[in-house]
């Protein structure tokens, strides 16, 4: 009964999502009088349509808690002796259940937008909130026509099939209603886009509505692609966090484009230009969601990341793309010669440097979009099957991307409207000279050897000392008495620390890349008990071996002894695992921290007589590259958390200190 | 600069970027993209040594053979095979009837030494190049490659 109740619920919504698009859109015919009333009844409707579908996706948690094995999907991705945090994250471990995820948060965001949206004009919101719906419906339709979360078995199990091992894990239960959030979230700049075509507003109020949703989808998409990241690393047992698979460039592209979106908006936002840009940028930046959505949903390109593929259902995203994009650049082509063109500036300023970054990341993203579809292209036109693998997109992305790196703390150095570009170089020099000491002393210290890696950790430090550096100077330390300047400081927006952790977030994440490129450390091994291995300096001695039962799965657990000099430093377990009824075994990797690094053991193949192959890592710095985007994406947040309030605050004490002075 | 200068001298610099891309994009062709082939097309043709190639075939029953880090098995296309031998990390998912991908280059006594061999996350998954391999040679056993999971 509980089921079909959800299924209710979920029709239910299809149609007030119908409904809200419908009077969503009425303003475009209506009299500006009638405005007041239709945005009510939109606001009404895209609360009770979250509040709808809410309820259908929190009833099919309640049937994987309880694992209600007549449900096909329950039956076909869960298992009575999961553990409870994993029969819930089964729920988007699958086709179904994932594509109802993502119309949960699309229904979602429209329902905050509605709640909050208080302060944007009826018009405006009114057909943002139709577009919302738009996609809602699209979304919807689509699970109640192709994939029913909800379908019943005639013949009722008593077990389930489990999930597949390598989804449970924490990382990555978590990973995809992150990775949503990012992708969705990029929904709300979209339908803004849309509805500030349709009423051919486009001004700095638009892009001071846009960055908060634009900045809350960039930090989960940001958290998502980490996570990922790092459950790649320990999950798929071979120690690699990035292959450039086309299922990570689905997520990297909106990534970039969020990113591109972000500082075009504030350009926006301070100077009134760019407004035409911005707005494509938006539409891209959704498009590109879409696209990522369709890629990894459909399969249609070789990954090591497929999951829950489905060629047929992919086809239906791929129509549902086109839709919206084919519309949104109809439109955009038809209205964008309405968008003033406002505010001259010259090439070196705040602005310049923001355009010139946006140019840089538009490139980058065209890259990794070509690398990606381009075997797709050449299959379409029946060509010969190729792949574009990780040496092409090194070659392309990082030229791209080093010169944009180079380049940023000077960018961030320069005043809006008229920078002055010798006194930021003048002031970054000591900057610069700061980061080559410390490359030297680190490199005196480590010993270790490699120009490039050397070159890399230059190019990260430099961010970290900038990003520090810009925030200091904004303070004005040095030219106010150092109590003042502190007190300066901590008034500062925090929108300002967000951007400093923004940006040594990135320099950070350089400086694991660059170290884990030249300075990794691998060895593989035949060892039976009583066996030693050296890696980097340390030693490890393969101690016992013992087979553990667990919840829902049995594994064969190796205990190795780890030391340095003579010294112990403690046990690595590293452990094969076979999960109830699903055949494959999966790889429990064994982690160590030592310093900076991190020792990375793994069984390789087990073979008889406790025989076993064993691949260990010295991984450098390893977790800086994923520690880089967890402080930007807490930068990002941060700089949600920031109201007014705070500037006219720091407006208040310079003005007192103007007068003391 | 009046705003029409300002808007060339900007629209210059992006197509000068998008120019270094493109240039970039070419060049990393050569050694970035790998081609795709059956192992009957692999024992048929004519094929440049130096070229990098994506094989994709089934995993011969009793083919595999390990001596110490080196692991040498065979690859099927249901029609002919292929001998393959492959240095490092083998994927939990490797074992015989399996469908695998493979990359690297190609010896000239026909012996395709691998870098890297790839198996999919989902034991029910075929990569989607050897399903189309297959089907077109009419082996297709009717085994749904990929399943929701």
């Amino acid at each position: 009964m509980l089921a079909e109740f959800g299924q209710f619920t979920l029709i239910l919504s299809f149609f007030v999502a119908l409904f809200q698009t419908t009077i969503g859109l009425l303003p475009l015919l209506s009299s500006p009088l009638h405005h007041v009333n239709l945005r009510n009844a939109t606001q009404r409707a895209a609360k009770l349509q979250a509040i709808l579908i809410g309820i259908s996706f929190a009833i099919l948690l309640i049937l994987f808690a309880s694992s209600d094995f007549s449900i096909k999907i329950i039956f076909e991705h869960s298992h009575s002796l999961k553990p409870l945090f994993f029969k819930l994250a089964a729920t988007w471990g699958n086709h179904e259940g994932s594509i109802l995820l993502f119309a949960l948060i699309i229904s979602l965001l429209g329902g905050f937008l509605a709640l909050f949206g208080r302060k944007l004009d009826d018009k405006f919101i009114t057909l943002s909130l139709a577009i919302q719906a738009m996609l809602a419906v699209a979304i919807i339709g689509f699970i109640l026509f192709t994939s029913n979360p909800f379908e019943r078995l005639f013949i009722v199990p008593l077990e389930g099939n489990n999930l597949n091992p390598l989804l449970q894990d924490w990382a990555l239960a978590i990973h995809p209603p992150l990775l949503y959030l990012g992708y969705v979230g990029l929904s709300i700049p979209f339908s803004f886009a849309i509805a500030a075509l349709l009423t051919e507003q486009i001004d700095e109020q638009w892009a001071k509505w846009v960055r908060p949703w634009t900045l809350f989808a960039w930090s989960c998409l940001t958290g998502g692609i980490a996570l990922g990241s790092y459950w790649a690393y320990y999950e798929l047992g071979w120690g690699g966090f990035w292959f450039w698979d086309p299922v990570e460039n689905a997520s990297l592209m909106p990534w970039l484009a969020a990113t591109a979106l972000l500082h075009s908006a504030i350009v926006m936002e301070k100077r009134g230009a760019l407004g035409s840009w911005t707005i494509l940028l938006a539409i891209i930046a959704f498009g590109l969601s879409l696209l990522g959505t369709f890629l990894v949903r459909s399969g249609i390109l070789t990954s090591v990341h497929a999951f829950a593929v489905d060629p047929a259902r992919g086809l239906v995203i791929l129509g549902i793309l086109f839709y919206f994009m084919a519309g949104a650049f109809s439109l955009y082509a038809f209205k964008s010669g309405h968008i003033k063109q406002r505010g001259i500036f010259a090439p070196i300023s705040r602005e310049g440097a923001l355009l010139l970054n946006n140019l840089l990341i538009s490139v980058m993203l065209v890259t990794v979009f070509v690398g990606t579809l381009y075997p797709l292209f050449i299959d379409a036109i029946g060509g010969s099957k190729l792949s574009v693998g990780a040496p092409f997109f090194n070659q392309t992305f990082i030229p791209l991307a080093v010169p944009l790196l180079i380049l940023l703390p000077i960018g961030t150095m320069l005043k809006w409207k008229r920078g002055d570009l010798g006194e930021a170089l003048r002031l970054l020099l000591w900057v610069f000279f700061a980061s080559f000491a410390a490359v030297l002393i680190f490199y005196y210290l480590s010993g270790y050897k490699s120009i490039m890696a050397w070159a890399g950790m230059l190019l990260g430090i430099w961010l970290i000392f900038g990003a520090l550096f810009e925030i200091l100077y904004s303070a004005r330390f040095g030219q106010l008495q150092w109590h003042i300047a502190l007190r300066r400081l901590l008034n500062l927006r925090r929108a300002k620390f967000a951007v400093m952790c923004a940006h040594m977030g990135v320099g950070i994440m350089v400086l694991g890349l660059a170290a884990m490129s030249a300075w990794r450390v691998e060895n593989i091994k035949d060892m039976t008990i009583g066996d030693h291995m050296t890696i980097a300096g340390f030693e490890l001695e393969f101690d016992s071996i013992e087979n553990v039962t667990g919840d829902n799965y049995n594994e064969i657990v190796g205990n190795f002894l780890l030391s340095k000099d003579g010294e112990a430093l403690g046990v690595i377990k590293t452990s094969k695992r076979r999960y109830l009824k699903r055949d494959t075994p999966t790889t429990e990797v064994g982690l160590y921290n030592h310093n900076l690094g991190q020792i990375y053991v793994a069984f390789g193949q087990l073979g008889e007589d406790n025989k076993v192959q064993l691949r260990a890592y010295y991984n450098p710095l390893v977790l800086f590259i994923w520690l880089g985007p967890l402080i930007m994406m807490l930068g990002g947040l941060l700089s949600l958390t920031d109201r007014q309030g705070r500037k006219i605050r720091l407006t208040k004490l310079n003005n007192s200190e103007v007068e003391n002075e | 600069m009046t705003r029409k200068q300002q808007r060339f001298t900007f629209i210059i610099v992006g197509l000068l970027l998008l120019g270094v891309a493109i240039a970039l994009i070419l060049t990393a062709m050569k050694d970035g993209i790998s081609f795709f082939k059956t192992p009957t097309q692999i024992m048929t043709e004519n094929l440049d040594p130096t070229t990098r190639l994506r094989i994709g075939g089934l995993v011969v029953i009793d083919s595999i053979e390990r001596q110490n880090e080196v692991l040498t098995f065979q690859i099927t296309d249901n029609n002919m095979n292929l001998n393959i031998s492959y240095k490092g990390v083998v994927p939990d998912l490797f074992k015989q009837g399996q469908g695998v991908v493979l990359e690297g280059y190609l010896t000239p006594n026909k012996l395709f030494v691998a870098d890297s061999l790839l198996a999919k996350h989902d034991e029910n998954y075929m990569p989607k190049e050897v399903a189309d391999s297959l089907k077109d040679q009419g082996h297709w056993q009717g085994q749904t490659p990929p399943t929701n999971d």
